[in-house]
């Protein structure tokens, strides 16, 4: 968009050169900001999980705890994948920043790669439970637990195809101020599901493993 | 063959007696009707292109506002149904099975799908105006929001007539709708249709949010906005923070029915308080996202038509914000007597109470701004003046039930009933009523004709008042909400046919609403200035209905009261003279958000069904619509300079 015409947004304030790649329309920043406030609410639909689950935690009805069912050696690894992919998808931003979309691309593959790393070490875990009949139909706790886990789980895989979503479009397009901000608006996004898990590291397994 | 027979007897309900093969009939007929009109005037092409591919806001709020008044056609004539079941002792009109269905569709209807697309297709029609912009944040989101609703809503009817209605009333406490008591697929369709529409709503919280908060006209500060505009922002704030916990409370329910989970069955270590907590921390909120515009609406008809700025208008903003606040804590007093104990029950009872003292300071702003103000009786400001005593009602009642002793005397007796029919039907309804007659003019051109609009407004408002100012009696006396039938000699009849003869009043006076819509689309005055009120706000500064792009020049704002201003000085809403035009960039129309919606609707079905393909199919058709927006770079135009002179010149305005 030039400054030649008026939009829908109102006429258009002249670029800052200073401003980040992203926000250089005004279009742009909207979508940005429209994001964080679905992220808002997205926190709220986590924080519900989390109070249902930490209500739900002793009412095992006879079947195994969180004791005995949860796997440190797994949990670390899913924790540190994921930390260390939203370290990776930092860097990504940073070389967009950069106009460097080779790097930026390359920076993305290893987010999502460390993204299915996280997925197939929880999958294993859920189907490792299952396998020894520790259902989400045998008891309170496990209701809970699978579900916020697996919102988060599911979060995260929409989040991988996303991301996979942007990168062929930067590899089409490279970086414009559009994918720019589609690559910003998943990077936030990813970053999100690094902070919820860090909270049912601490609440669900973490506290799990102690109590 | 024999078995397939039976299923589809049982599945589309016909072995449930001549009122279901009735509405089959009806239904059938209408459905029948509309396609052949459409294709015997040619009509598909223009449905399709003007409606329902549409992003424009003005549209989408039409289309929500002609959604609600058919629910509220729906929902209405489910409580006619239960005020004829109820209005003598020992009848049997409707069995206890249909009278439970009945409760829970008028419920559920009148306020996921009557109110909220009411409120909703008001912040559409008005908002973007009022601000001085060309549409929302996110006109394509606006659509998905919409669809969604209405998917929603088809999907929640159609339980009537394929596989039966939920039952467990609109609040869906468990243990009773688990699997093990309410079989079947009647709850499941409630607990989808208002996840869809659920998830619409959130979206339509963000865009309006983003909307006030970056797409102001420049010098229009925060404290120069109408006061409807502050009501929609406020409440879509509420709307972000509260719909979810809505989203994970039917979620969990549909998880425990669909997959067998435990989270509120009585085995298994369930805890049914937790939806009920969950239910309340949305739905206490979710009464204050209906009734904020709808102050918002008096705020605007009552300094319109007192023709004087409205007063304290700073104290209309902090008590809004008050009450937003205040809306978050308080949602045990629906259930005080479920044992939380007297500490927590304390707490609750005083922030209940609490609320009502912004509410209290905005009814006196609306008081000093008709005081000393050249006031004006037309039908929008009837309902305005109206909902004054009716919502005071409601809400001294409201005060009543907040303590918590007493409590334990009216909940959920006919005294409950009664309060929240005031505060809903003289707070809600009556400012939808107000903003109909209000904004009729904006959206379609014509103004709705007064003499009918006054006949509406006190026939409505008397048989409001018969039906429900009764039930306050009927709830000291003992009565209990949700009784299918009664006994005699409790001398309840008597209170309960007058209470009937109050429902078919508001019957009558709806009836009256669709005739005035009716006459005066062929009769009525024509809006050929754009302001018939002599209005203070932006929106009155355009055509009646405004252009596609609303403002051919955004306008620059100047104060509060911003189009009044204008007036007073004479300025005009395009600028000083002589400012050239330029190519107005619009989004495009988008059939995907309509297609998108029916993947839903096809998802919902499995979801209910338990038919699994279908779920998948849906779900998978929701995530390639989705893919194919992202891959979508396309999907704007511009507005030539030339078409936006002839539209101006048209207008008056060159
Ligand atoms: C001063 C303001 C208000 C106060 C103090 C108040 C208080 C209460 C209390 C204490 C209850 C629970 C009573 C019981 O279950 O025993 C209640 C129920 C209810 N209120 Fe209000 N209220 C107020 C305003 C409103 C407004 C503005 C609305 C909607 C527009 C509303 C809608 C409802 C509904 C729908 C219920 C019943 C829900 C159900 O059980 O089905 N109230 N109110
Ligand atoms: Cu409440």
């Amino acid at each position: 968009m030039s400054n030649a015409h008026t939009a829908i947004h109102g006429d258009h304030h002249p670029v800052d050169p200073s401003v980040p790649v992203e926000y250089h329309e005004e279009e742009n920043s909207l979508r940005i900001a429209g994001f964080w406030v679905f992220l808002g609410s997205d926190l709220v639909l986590f924080s519900c999980l989390f109070a249902t689950y930490v209500v739900m935690h002793g009412r095992v009805a006879g079947g195994p705890t969180s004791q005995q069912l949860f796997d440190v050696t797994g949990f670390t690894i899913e924790t540190i994948a994921l930390l260390f992919s939203s370290f990776t998808c930092g860097l990504a931003t940073y070389e967009m920043r950069r106009g460097n979309r080779n790097a930026m691309v390359t920076w993305l593959f290893i987010t999502v790669a460390l993204g299915l790393v996280f997925l197939g070490f929880e999958i294993d875990e859920f189907v490792h439970n299952v396998s020894i009949g520790a259902t989400m139909q045998r008891s309170g706790f496990l209701s809970a637990f699978f579900t916020l886990v697996g919102t988060h789980g599911c979060h995260v895989t929409m989040g991988t195809l996303w991301m996979l979503s942007v990168i062929i479009q930067l590899i089409r397009y490279g970086i414009t101020p559009i994918t720019a901000r589609k690559a910003f608006i998943v990077s936030i996004y990813w970053h999100f599901l690094d902070a919820v898990w860090i909270f049912i590291f601490t609440v669900v397994y973490l506290t799990g493993k102690v109590v | 063959m024999n078995g397939f027979a039976n299923w589809a007897v049982h599945f589309f309900m016909l072995d449930e007696g001549p009122l279901i093969w009735l509405s089959d009939f009806l239904i059938g007929c209408a459905t029948i009707g509309i396609i052949v009109a459409l294709t015997y005037f040619k009509l598909w092409k223009w449905l399709w292109d003007n409606w329902l591919t549409t992003v424009d806001h003005k549209k989408i709020g039409i289309m929500y506002l002609i959604a609600a008044v058919l629910m509220l056609f729906r929902g209405g004539t489910d409580g006619l149904l239960m005020r004829a079941q109820l209005s003598w002792p020992n009848l049997h009109f409707l069995n206890a099975d249909h009278y439970d269905q009945i409760f829970t569709t008028h419920g559920t209807i009148m306020i996921l799908f009557m109110a909220m697309p009411a409120i909703i297709g008001f912040f559409n029609v008005a908002v973007p105006l009022q601000i001085g912009c060309r549409d929302v944040a996110f006109p394509y989101l606006n659509a998905i929001s919409f669809w969604l609703f209405f998917a929603a809503a088809l999907l929640f009817n159609l339980s009537f007539v394929v596989g039966g209605s939920p039952d467990g009333g609109w609040t869906s406490y468990p243990p009773y709708v688990e699997n093990v008591f309410d079989p079947g697929p009647g709850e499941n369709y409630f607990l989808v249709a208002l996840q869809i529409t659920g998830i619409g709503t959130i979206a339509t919280g963000v865009n309006f949010l983003i909307t006030i908060l970056r797409m102001r006209a420049p010098g229009m500060t925060m404290m120069r906005l109408p006061m409807f505009t502050w009501s929609v922002f406020i409440t879509s704030i509420i709307i972000v923070f509260a719909f979810p916990v809505l989203t994970v409370a039917l979620a969990l329910l549909l998880i425990d029915r669909d997959f067998g989970s435990h989270f509120f069955t009585v085995t298994g270590g369930g805890m049914p308080m937790q939806y009920i907590n969950l239910f309340w921390i949305w739905g206490h909120p979710e009464v204050y996202i209906v009734i904020l515009p709808a102050f918002g609406i008096f705020s605007e008809v009552v300094s319109t038509f007192s023709h004087k700025r409205l007063f304290g208008y700073s104290a209309m903003v902090v008590s809004m914000i008050a009450i937003a606040i205040l809306s978050f804590i308080v949602w045990v007093h629906h259930f005080f007597t479920m044992g939380a104990g007297p500490g927590v029950n304390s707490f609750f009872g005083v922030s209940t109470m609490a609320i009502a003292i912004p509410t209290g300071v905005k009814i006196f702003n609306w008081l000093f701004t008709m005081h000393k103000g050249r006031v004006e009786f037309t039908s929008a400001m009837l309902w305005a003046v109206g909902f004054i005593p009716n919502f005071l009602i409601g809400g001294l009642t409201g005060v009543m039930l907040a303590v918590p002793p007493a409590d334990y005397q009216y909940h959920n007796s006919y005294f409950l009933i009664a309060h929240f029919h005031y505060v809903l039907i003289g707070g809600t309804v009556f400012g939808v009523f107000a903003a109909i007659y209000y904004w009729w003019p904006k959206m379609f051109g014509v103004l709705l004709d007064e003499k009918l609009g006054r006949w509406h407004f006190w026939m409505f408002m008397i048989g409001f008042n018969i039906c429900f100012f009764p039930q306050f009696f009927l709830g000291f006396m003992g009565m209990q909400r949700r009784m299918y039938t009664y006994p005699a000699g409790y001398g309840w009849g008597i209170i309960n046919l007058i209470s009937t003869v109050g429902a078919v009043l508001m019957g009558v006076g709806f009836l009256i609403f669709v005739w005035n819509i009716l006459w005066s689309a062929r009769f009525g005055q024509r809006d050929t200035t754009g302001d018939p009120w002599d209005g203070r706000s932006l929106e009155w500064a355009t055509t009646s209905p405004a252009p596609e792009y609303n403002f051919a020049i955004i306008p620059t704002v100047k104060g509060r009261d911003a189009w009044w201003l204008m007036k007073k000085t004479g300025e005009s809403i395009n600028g000083p003279k002589g400012v050239p035009f330029r190519p107005i960039h619009m989004p495009n129309n988008s059939g995907r958000p309509i297609i998108m919606s029916l993947f839903f609707f096809i998802a919902g079905g499995g979801f209910i069904f338990q038919w699994w393909v279908l779920a998948i199919i849906g779900l998978l058709g929701v995530l390639v619509t989705m893919a194919q927006r992202s891959f979508e770079y396309h999907d704007h135009h511009y507005i030539p300079v030339e078409e936006i002179e002839k539209t101006e010149a048209a207008a008056g305005r060159l």
